[in-house]
């Protein structure tokens, strides 16, 4: 008999689905609706929610308190998935998001993590030498901001909320979603008109 | 439950050494003084589901560290990380 780990990969997924379903424990239906939930999501939606919170003092409350609903209040399903941390980007601190043990990332509001975010280069270097990574994505600070480094280990996502850039004043929250790319909520860039 | 601004530290305890485990405390910790940040709830111990045992419900805690004292060429000022009360003891 073959080892099970040198089985063909699609013939191993169609044996895990057909026996989950046999054991009632969650329907071809159920699997594919949650796929296409994944591949749903995407930055975009992220962007959607802080551009809303630069817009909308009470939504950027509830982003900072609760970012699973805050994701919910804009049609994002969160059920059953970890709760969403916001961590808010100020004059005085900027926010890193790593996952040192893995690849821990907030894929409802963010979509898939960029390749390098699960690489063992960023994730040993974001959290030793935060400054030189951000330099790499032509990203740097003044001195004497403060950097923090969320690293995501355990039952938590953890999303940052960038600081809105000058000379947007008057922006609608479509023109400022616009502006937003994966990497500003992640830490790694910041936001730019 | 402990409270914002309690310094910990985390249990310079090597699970791997011992056998298969899951773990969701990086290794630069082991050992490391923290101070809590704030809770962030109770969640199943992960230890225990990746291994399909029971799984007690723990604290979760935000903790704060300071990058130099865990390496002297730390390039950041803070690194804050989800950690399990069962990894913390009084400092």
């Amino acid at each position: 008999m073959t080892p099970l780990i040198e089985a063909p990969s699609d013939r191993l997924l169609a044996g895990l689905k057909a026996l989950l379903a046999d054991k009632g424990i969650v329907t071809a239906q159920e699997i594919a609706e949650r796929v296409a939930q994944t591949d749903r999501a995407s930055p975009a939606q992220g962007g959607r929610m802080v551009a809303r919170a630069w817009t909308d003092p009470e939504y950027h409350a509830l982003l900072l308190r609760d970012g699973a609903q805050a994701a919910e209040a804009m049609g994002i399903a969160m059920r059953g998935l970890p709760p969403l941390g916001v961590l808010e980007n100020t004059d005085e601190t900027h926010n890193l998001v790593v996952c040192t043990l893995c690849s821990c990332y907030p894929r409802a509001v963010l979509g898939y993590p960029p390749f390098w975010f699960k690489s063992p280069g960023y994730r040993a270097r974001a959290v030793r030498d935060p400054r030189g990574v951000l330099a790499e994505f032509g990203t740097v600070l003044p001195e004497a901001r403060r950097i923090r480094v969320v690293d995501s280990t355990a039952d938590y996502r953890w999303m940052v909320l960038p600081q809105r850039p000058a000379g947007t004043e008057g922006w609608d929250a479509d023109q400022l979603a616009a502006l937003l790319r994966e990497g500003d909520m992640i830490g790694v860039t910041v936001p730019s008109a | 439950m402990l409270s914002p601004g309690t310094t910990v530290r985390v249990r310079d305890d090597w699970p791997e050494a011992r056998g298969p485990c899951h773990i969701r405390t990086p290794h630069y910790l082991r050992g490391r003084l923290g101070t809590v940040v704030r809770p962030l709830g109770a969640f199943r111990n992960p230890e225990d589901l990746a291994f399909a045992r029971p799984a007690p419900m723990l604290a979760l805690y935000h903790v704060a560290f300071e990058p130099r004292s865990i390496w002297p060429d730390a390039g950041g000022d803070e690194i804050v990380v989800e950690l399990y009360e069962t990894w913390l003891e009084a400092a």
